[in-house]
Formats: C-alpha cells, structure tokens, sequence
C-alpha cells in the first residue's frame, strides 16, 4: 500500500500485496516508488535552487572576479564595500522611492476598478479584461511604445502638454523625472493584477453583511464601502501590498531598455545593479553580496506575505 | 422603498461607465500609440499633430521591415520553442513529484516538502549569478539549453499541483492501483487528467512568465539566433538607433500580439492563472 497508513492498508489490501511478504518489505517498495517519482524533481531543486542560494552566500564572502584564477576569503569585507558604496546607497534608495511611489498607487487604482466594475453587471468582462493586459503584455516591447509616446518633440505626452500650453520635459533624460516616470510605467503593468486579486477579494464578502448593513440603515453606496466592503477587504490588502511590492522591487526591464539606469545615477534599481555588478562588470564577489541584500527584502516581504495568507488561508 | 432593496446600493450606472471608459482609455494609450505608429510613414510620425489612423498608410512598409530587418520571426519561434520546452520539462518533473507529495507516504518526504517551499520563497533573479557559473562550468552558455535549464523544475507547479492532488479522493487512487496501474500510470492517466485545471493554470502563468522574461536571456546568451523576443526587440531597439520607429513599433506590435490574441480568446483562465501565481 503506497499511499495511506498503516492502518488503511489492513482495512484494505493493496493489488501489489501478494508481491511483498512483509511490511518492511512492502514499505521499500514504497520509498523506492516514492522517489523513483520524485527524484527527478529533488535533483533539480538540489542543483538549481538549494546549492545555488547556498554558492551566493559562499561567492559574496570572497573577492572573487569572474575569470580569475584565484580568489581568497575577505569575511565580510564585500557587505561592508556594499554599504559603504554611494552608489549602491544611491540604488537602494532609488528602489525604495519606486516602490513607495508604485505601491500605494497601484493598489489604490487598483481597489478603484475593482470596486467600479463590481458596482454593476455590464461590460464587466471587458473592463476587467482592458484593465488586465498590460499584466500580460512583453514590458520590453511595451517600454519601446512608452519610449516613443515620452519622446521629448514627437512624444504624445509632450504634444498633449504644450497643445494644453503646459511645461514639458525630456522625462527619462531628465533626473528629477525619470524616477517618477519608470514608476507611472509600474503603475501602469501592474494595475490590472492588483484589480484581479481585488476583484476576487470582493466575490468572497458574503450578502449577508450587506444585507446585515441595510437593516442598520447603511442604504448608501458610501456607507456600505464603509461599513462592509473595506474592514471585509483589510487582509486582502494586505496581500496586494505586499505582492505589488515584491513585484516593484523585481523592476529591471524598464531600467534596462529605456535608461540603463541613468541619466547619471538617477534611474539605477537594486536589480539593475545587481546586473551590471555580476554580470557587465564581472565583479562576482561584490555582485553575490548586492544579491544577498536582494534576496533578505523579499524572503522578509514573502514570509510576512505568508504569514497574512496563513491567517485568512489554511492550507492541507 | 427604493429598488435597491436587495442589491448593493450602487453608484449611478453613468458614473460608473464615464469612470473605467476613461482609465480604460489611459491604460489602452501606450497599445494605441505603438499600433498607430507602426502604421505611419516617417514624415507622418515626425509630425506635430497626431492622428490614430495615417493619411498614407505606411504598414506593409513598416511590417516587413520588422520582419526582414531584424530576425524578428527567429526570435518568436526561439520564444515559442523555449516556453514549449520549458512547460513540457516542468510538468513531466513536477507532476509525478507532487503526486508523491500529495497521495504517498515516504520517508524524506517533509523535506523534499521543505525544499519546495524553499524554492517558492526564492525570487529567481538570486539564482542568476550562480546558475550563470554553473552554465559556464558545464560549457552550455549562449545555447538553448542555457535558456531551458535554470526553469525544469518549478517549485510553484509542485506546489499547485500538490494541492489540487490533494483534493482528488484517496478511492480513486485505490481503484486504480486495484486495477493494476502502476504508480507512474496513475500520475499520468488518472492524476494529471484530473488536474487540468491547474495544469491549464499553471501553463498561463509558466508560458506568459518565460515569453516575457528579459533577465535570464540577457545574461545566458550573446548570439542574435538564440534570443527570444524580448531580448531580441531591445537588440533590434538599439541597431535601430532608436530612429527608426515604424518598424520599431511594428516589432514591438508583433511581438506584444501572440500572448493579447490568446488572452482575448481565453480570458478567465488567464485571470485565474496568473492570479494564482500571486502566491509565487
């Protein structure tokens, strides 16, 4: 008997029962099956994920550069080169500025539609599903189309600026702008995926409530958005944020295409330095450690991610 | 009373529509101005005033220059075919793992389970510099299997699959196996079967994820035979100077098309598959 206890299989005898005599036997049989199916699926968690994770934290102790034929241990001698280098602090706090910008706009458009399109029953699937694709759309190619509709003389935005006579600007060569700008492109992908889980979110509030609500005489559309939708949509939230952030501090193909993290330093991301350390400058030692301080923001945000989840969801 | 009496008291309908008619819009001005573009003559895109639709239509023109110019269609087939092999590689190893997880009992079997949840945690971006050393090491650099390897087995997929094998009744597997199936057969004719709403799912997110990706390309190959259309768009972007921008746009077009055709004919599964792997 492969699949239950112990107990199961006396109930029941299994059709492979007769081949092994004795439990211990039968039990064998069972692991070897067992990991004859997962074995393929272990060794690749093995070699593309565990013992990786674990070569990033032995590569960012060294002062290793890539191609060299040797390499000695400096402790942690690249965190402290890391934290001490400006243009990384730079990096860190331009990641931070785009994510505070990306996040509480993305979810509060996001709530927005949501709630509109909940609001009444037509045109309800076309909404969501306009609202949805630039989630899904390549964003290399799409920053192509956001270039030209930024270009400083025959860019949409600027005709539209100087036709209604406002100032205009060269808005990713520009370093009080570009920042913002990469951001409203953020805001732009990921608007649709925080309507999805808001949508879905919105399904789960029973009648009940609302009906509860009418009877205490919460009749108006604003008064049951009070009283019901958004206390019954806390936790929700709280999963958006968190996922819109993960999905904020992850820009690069923004960065990369439009930018290159420029002008001057104005535009450059954690992911983008991350790049450019390990994989243009070579540089594996320095760009392992940039890695690791990536990688503790987003396990922090993702077991506090799960953490929210585990409270509302129960998993087998 | 009024006629609301058992519906949520709703905003007016007009708002409503004036309101999401209008983000709609905005969010559809980036598509609108790229398809427009990829339309137009060069005088007419260099123009001050701005129409969606050219005086001289200019698409043939625009279309075969992204077409020729670039190795565009190389680039959507070596796109198709790494999310085909990708996707094809991740089920055939995480479905029988997580049928392991779900319906067996073993030893190691919690971590095995921990290992997973390891790798669900792990922004894949981490792995980068080390699979890059590996794919060195084993000299597959600038090859498809550079762009193939990193994604075989997909913590995500066991862990979706786990779950949806978990709600399929423990009878079922008995009958099977009273049957004379063996355990391979199960995962295979009973279990996967089954499961096809998460394998549906799970394919969305899988190829939507690799058909964009930019960063893992851009650092496993050099070669312009090898790239997929990301990588290959921002190529085309910068020989072309950045000058160039009907067949600029026409590529992007191109390339951006597939996946919105096959999200407008499929939009549910869509939704759910990539919301899904909000969890991820």
């Amino acid at each position: 008997m492969t699949a239950t206890t112990a107990e199961t299989s006396r109930r029941m005898p299994s059709a492979r029962a007769p081949l092994a005599a004795s439990p211990r036997a039968t039990k064998l049989l069972d692991a070897v099956a067992a990991w004859t199916l997962a074995g393929p699926a272990f060794l690749s968690l093995v070699v593309l994920y565990f013992l990786p994770v674990i070569a990033v934290f032995v590569i960012a102790l060294t002062n290793w550069q890539f191609g060299a034929p040797s390499l000695s241990f400096v402790g942690l001698g690249n965190f402290a080169e890391v934290f001490a280098d400006t243009g990384f602090r730079n990096s860190l706090l331009n990641t931070m500025v785009y994510v505070l910008i990306v996040v509480p706009a993305t979810v509060i458009f996001g709530l927005a539609i949501a709630l509109l399109i909940e609001n009444g029953q037509s045109l309800r699937a076309f909404y969501r599903a306009v609202h949805f694709l630039p989630f899904m759309a390549t964003l290399a190619a799409m920053a192509i189309a956001w270039e030209a509709l930024l270009h400083p003389t025959i860019g949409l935005v600027n005709q539209t600026l100087s036709g209604l006579g406002l100032p205009t600007a060269n808005w990713l060569r520009n370093e009080k702008t570009v920042l913002p700008v990469l951001a409203v492109i953020g805001i732009w992908q990921n608007l649709g995926f925080a309507m999805v889980l808001f949508l879905a979110g919105l399904k789960s509030i029973p009648q009940d409530l609302y009906d509860a609500a009418e009877i205490d005489g919460a009749d108006q559309w604003l008064d049951r958005l009070r009283t019901v939708t958004l206390p019954m949509l806390g936790p929700v939230s709280m999963f958006v944020i968190i996922v819109v952030a993960l999905r904020a501090f992850e820009a690069f193909d923004t960065v990369q295409i439009l930018t290159k993290g420029g002008p001057g330093h104005a535009s450059e991301v954690l992911l983008y330095t991350l790049y450019r350390e390990s994989f243009e400058y070579l540089r594996t030692g320095y760009g392992a450690s940039v890695t690791i301080v990536f990688l503790v923001i987003v396990v922090a945000l993702t077991l506090f991610q799960a953490r929210v989840m585990d409270e509302r969801v129960h998993y087998q | 009373m009024n006629a609301a009496h058992h519906h949520p008291a709703r905003l007016p309908a007009i708002t409503r529509h004036a309101v999401l008619l209008l983000t709609a819009a905005l969010i559809m001005v980036p598509f609108v101005w790229m398809v427009s573009l990829s339309l137009k003559p060069p005088g007419e895109i260099f123009r001050a005033s701005f129409t969606i639709f050219p005086e001289h239509w200019h698409a043939i023109e625009n279309y075969t220059k992204a077409l020729t110019a670039a190795p565009l269609l190389r680039y959507m087939c070596n796109g198709a075919f790494i999310c085909a092999v990708i996707l094809v590689l991740q089920i055939l190893v995480c479905a029988p793992c997580a049928y392991a997880l779900a319906k067996l009992e073993f030893r190691g079997r919690d971590t095995l389970f921990v290992l997973v949840l390891i790798g669900l945690l792990l922004p894949h971006q981490v792995l980068a510099l080390p699979l890059f050393i590996l794919g060195y090491q084993i000299g597959i650099l600038n090859t498809y299997a550079a762009l193939v390897f990193p994604f075989i087995v997909s913590p995500f997929g066991i862990f979706l699959f786990r779950q949806f094998f978990k709600s399929i009744p423990d009878d079922i597997v008995h009958a099977a196996r009273l049957d004379g199936l063996s355990e391979v057969a199960i995962v295979w004719r009973i279990m996967v079967p089954m499961a096809m709403p998460a394998i549906v799912a799970f394919s969305i997110f899988s190829i939507v994820g690799h058909w964009n990706d930019l960063f893992w390309p851009l650092i496993a190959v050099r070669d312009e035979a090898l790239m997929p259309p990301p990588l290959g768009i921002m190529a085309f972007r910068n020989e072309e100077a950045g000058n160039d921008y009907g067949p600029l746009m026409a590529a992007s077009t191109i390339v951006v098309l597939p996946l919105i055709v096959t999200f407008l004919a499929a939009q549910s599964w869509f939704v759910e598959g990539l919301a899904k792997g909000a969890v991820k």
